[in-house]
C-alpha cells in the first residue's frame, strides 16, 4: 500500500511538471512581456533594462532552471505589473471563485445525480427522454451562450437579478446556474447510463428473486455500483473548483481566479499565469487522488488493485 | 395428476416479448419434495418459464395463464405478495454465479438480506446462521469468509454461495437455472452432488434447469423437454431416457455420447432452433424432424397421455406408438439409414 501511495505521489508530481513546463515554454515563445506591458512605443534602453530586471535575456533554459530552482524554495514569483507575488495575488481571488463554484458544484451534484437515477428507473418513459432532452441541449450550449441568454431573460427583460459584479449574494446566482446547468446535464447523463447498466447485471435479478423489495434493491444493490463510475466525473468536476469560472467569471465580470488568469495571459504577466496553472494541475492531481481512494472503498475489486499495484 | 400434493402447478403459461410469443402455454405440475428436470435448448424457453412464474421477466414481458403455489395464483398476486414468496417460498439459483452475487457487498450482507427479509433474523443471529449455511454448503472457514466479497471465491465457491442464499429462506421449491452450465466439469458434478444432498436433507422440491440431459438424469425424477417454447415430452425419467417417445427427445438423446458400451457415431440434430417471431406452421420441430411428413405442417400437436404418467406432443409418434412393435423397429432401421 506504501508503495502505492508513492507511486500514485510521483505520477502525480509528474503531472504537474509537464503542466508547468508547458506553460513556461509556451508563454515566453508567444509573445514579449516586455512589449506587452511597455508598449510598442517604448524606448530601447528601458526595454532592455526590464528584459534584465525579470532575467529575460537569459536563455530560455537558464530561466526554466531558475523557475524550478525557486518553485523548490516556495517561491512563485512575482507579477510584473505592481510586483506583488504571484501567489497573494492568486489567493486573494480564490474565495471569490469558490463562492461560485462550490454551489455550482452543489448544484451538479444535486440535481444530476438525482435526474439521472430517476431517468433510469423510468427508461423509455416521457419523462426520462424529456431528462435526457434537457440534458443534451444543458451541456451542447456553451455556457457564455447560456450565460447570456440568462442575463438576457433575467437581468435585461425581467429585471430581477443583477447581470454582473459582486456586490451582493444575488449577483452569484446567474454565474451558479450557468455553470451548475451543464454540468448537472453531464452528470445526470453519465448517472442514467451508469445505473441502466447495473440495473442490467444479474446480480440484481438475483436481488429480486430472493425477495427484495424492488426500492432496497435500488438502494442497496444498484446505487452502490452505479457510484462508480459517477465518482470518476465528480472528481474532474471537484478538480476544475479554482479555474473551472474562466468563461463565467468573464461574462458576469466576477473578479475571481478564473478573470485573473484571463487578464494575466493577456499581459503575459509570466508568474501570474505559472502559478494559477501550478494551483490548477495540483487540484485535479489531488482530486484524482482522491477518486483513487474512494473507488477503492466503493469497489473491493479495486481495492485489492491498489493494495496489488504496489508489487 | 393428483393436484392435492401438488406444490406448484403451471396452467397454460404463456409469455410474449412485444407480441412475439417465446412460450405457448407451458403446463407442468410439482409435487411436494419432488424434483423435475426442465431441458432444451437455448431458446427453447426454460428459464423463461420458471422467470415468468417468479414475476422476475422485465416488465415488457406479457405473462399469462396461472402459476399455482399451494392453490395460490402468483400471477395474480401483489408486488408485496410476490416478495414473500421469492426467497421464502420458491427460491431461484442462476447460471453464472460469479455476476449472479454483487460484487460491491460482502457474502455476509448478501445471505443476511435472506435471512433478515424470510427468517426476521437480526444482529449476530444472522452472522451465525449465514456461517450455518455455508458451513452446509461446504465453503471451508466460513466464520472468517463471511466478510469476503464474492472476487475472493472461485465459481464453483459463488455457485455454493448462491445455494446457500437460496437455502436462507427455507424454500419449499428451489429452482436451479443451469447452476452448472458455467463452472468447470469437475466441480460441475460437486454442485450436483451438493443441490442433491442439501434437497434430500431440507425435503425441498427442485427443478433444475439444463440443456444437459446427463444433469438431469443424474438428479431428477421426472424430465420435462421443451421445444421452442412448448413442452414436448415429459415423464419419469427412467422411462424417458430408455424409450423417448418424441423425435425430438430421441434426437437429444442420440446427441449424448455413450458412457459404456461400444464407441458409435453421434447424431446431431440438423438446423436450429425456429425464430419465434416467424414460427412453422404446424409442428415446429417439424423441419428439423427426421420423421415429418405432411401432417406435421397442418396443426401443432396436441399432448397427449401416452401411459401414465407420461405425455407427449408428436402426431407421428403418437401413431406409431398405437402401432405394433414392429413398426417401432423399422422406424430404427430408418433413423440408421439416415444417419
Amino acid at each position: 500500500m506504501a508503495r502505492w501511495f508513492a507511486l500514485r505521489a510521483l505520477r502525480g508530481a509528474l503531472t504537474v511538471a509537464l503542466v508547468v513546463t508547458f506553460a513556461f515554454v509556451v508563454l515566453r515563445m508567444s509573445a514579449d512581456p516586455a512589449l506587452v506591458i511597455l508598449g510598442p512605443e517604448a524606448p530601447p534602453e528601458v526595454i532592455a533594462a526590464f528584459r534584465k530586471s525579470w532575467g529575460l535575456d537569459e536563455p530560455i533554459f537558464v530561466q526554466y532552471l531558475d523557475y524550478v530552482a525557486a518553485i523548490f524554495r516556495g517561491e512563485l514569483g512575482r507579477s510584473m505589473r505592481d510586483g506583488r507575488p504571484a501567489i497573494e495575488l492568486v489567493a486573494e481571488r480564490i474565495p471569490a471563485t469558490l463562492a461560485l463554484t462550490l454551489p455550482a458544484l452543489a448544484l451538479k451534484i444535486g440535481i444530476g445525480i438525482p435526474a439521472g437515477v430517476w431517468a433510469s428507473l423510468h427508461r423509455g418513459t416521457l419523462v426520462d427522454r424529456a431528462v435526457m432532452s434537457l440534458a443534451v441541449a444543458g451541456f451542447t450550449v456553451p455556457s457564455f451562450v447560456l450565460g447570456l441568454v440568462l442575463v438576457l431573460v433575467f437581468s435585461v427583460k425581467l429585471g430581477w437579478l443583477p447581470s454582473g459584479g459582486q456586490d451582493t449574494w444575488t449577483h452569484a446566482i446567474l454565474p451558479i446556474v450557468t455553470m451548475g446547468v451543464g454540468g448537472a446535464a453531464v452528470l445526470a447523463r453519465f448517472t442514467r447510463s451508469a445505473m441502466l447498466e447495473v440495473l442490467g447485471q444479474p446480480y440484481m435479478r438475483t436481488a429480486s428473486a430472493k425477495g427484495l423489495p424492488w426500492a432496497r434493491a435500488i438502494r442497496d444493490h444498484a446505487l452502490p455500483n452505479a457510484a462508480i463510475p459517477t465518482v470518476t466525473i465528480v472528481g474532474f468536476m471537484v478538480g476544475t473548483l479554482i479555474a473551472g469560472a474562466v468563461v463565467v467569471e468573464s461574462v458576469f465580470s466576477w473578479p475571481g481566479v478564473g478573470r485573473l488568469l484571463v487578464v494575466a495571459v493577456s499581459n503575459r504577466d509570466l508568474a501570474v499565469v505559472q502559478c494559477i496553472l501550478l494551483l490548477v494541475a495540483a487540484t485535479m492531481v489531488a482530486s484524482n487522488f482522491v477518486v483513487d481512494l474512494l473507488y477503492g472503498l466503493l469497489d473491493p475489486r479495486l481495492a485489492t488493485g491498489a493494495r496489488g499495484a504496489g508489487h | 395428476m393428483a393436484s392435492a400434493s401438488s406444490l406448484v402447478r403451471l396452467e397454460g403459461l404463456t409469455v410474449a416479448f412485444d407480441g412475439v410469443r417465446v412460450l405457448h402455454g407451458v403446463d407442468v405440475e410439482l409435487a411436494r419434495g419432488g424434483t423435475l428436470g426442465l431441458v432444451g435448448e437455448s431458446g427453447s424457453g426454460k428459464s423463461v418459464t420458471w422467470l415468468a412464474a417468479l414475476g422476475l421477466l422485465p416488465t415488457k414481458a406479457r405473462v399469462e395463464g396461472r402459476v399455482l403455489l399451494d392453490g395460490e395464483d402468483l400471477l395474480a398476486a401483489s408486488e408485496r405478495r410476490l416478495d414473500a414468496v421469492r426467497g421464502g417460498r420458491i427460491a431461484m439459483i442462476f447460471q453464472d454465479p460469479a455476476s449472479a452475487l454483487n460484487p460491491v457487498l460482502t457474502i455476509r450482507r448478501q445471505i443476511g438480506e435472506a435471512l433478515a427479509l424470510h427468517r426476521g433474523l437480526s444482529g449476530r443471529a444472522i452472522g451465525a446462521e449465514a456461517k450455518r449455511l455455508l458451513d452446509l454448503v461446504g465453503i471451508p472457514d466460513a466464520e472468517r469468509r463471511l466478510s469476503a466479497y464474492p472476487h475472493e471465491f472461485s465459481g464453483g465457491q459463488n455457485q455454493r454461495i448462491m445455494i446457500a442464499m437460496a437455502l436462507a429462506g427455507r424454500p419449499d421449491l428451489l429452482v436451479a437455472d443451469e447452476p452448472t452450465t458455467a463452472l468447470d466439469v469437475t466441480i460441475q458434478a460437486q454442485i450436483l452432488d451438493l443441490l442433491d444432498l442439501v434437497r434430500r436433507e431440507t425435503g425441498m422440491a427442485l427443478v433444475l434447469i439444463s440443456h444437459d440431459l446427463g444433469v438431469v438424469s443424474q438428479t431428477c425424477d421426472r424430465v420435462a423437454v421443451m421445444y421452442a417454447g412448448r413442452i414436448v415430452e415429459e415423464g419419469p425419467s427412467d422411462r424417458l431416457f430408455a424409450d423417448p417417445a418424441h423425435p425430438y427427445t430421441r434426437g437429444l438423446i442420440g446427441a449424448l455420447p455413450p458412457l459404456d458400451g461400444s464407441r458409435r457415431r453421434l447424431v446431431s440434430i440438423a438446423g436450429t432452433v425456429p425464430d419465434p417471431k416467424a414460427p412453422p406452421p404446424g409442428c415446429a420441430f417439424a423441419p428439423r424432424c427426421l420423421h415429418s411428413d405432411r401432417r406435421c405442417a397442418v396443426a401443432q400437436p396436441s399432448v397427449e397421455t401416452i401411459e401414465p404418467g407420461r405425455r407427449m406432443a408428436c402426431v407421428l409418434a403418437v401413431h406409431r406408438r398405437e402401432e405394433s412393435a414392429g413398426a417401432a423397429s423399422s422406424l430404427a432401421r430408418k433413423e440408421t439409414a439416415a444417419s
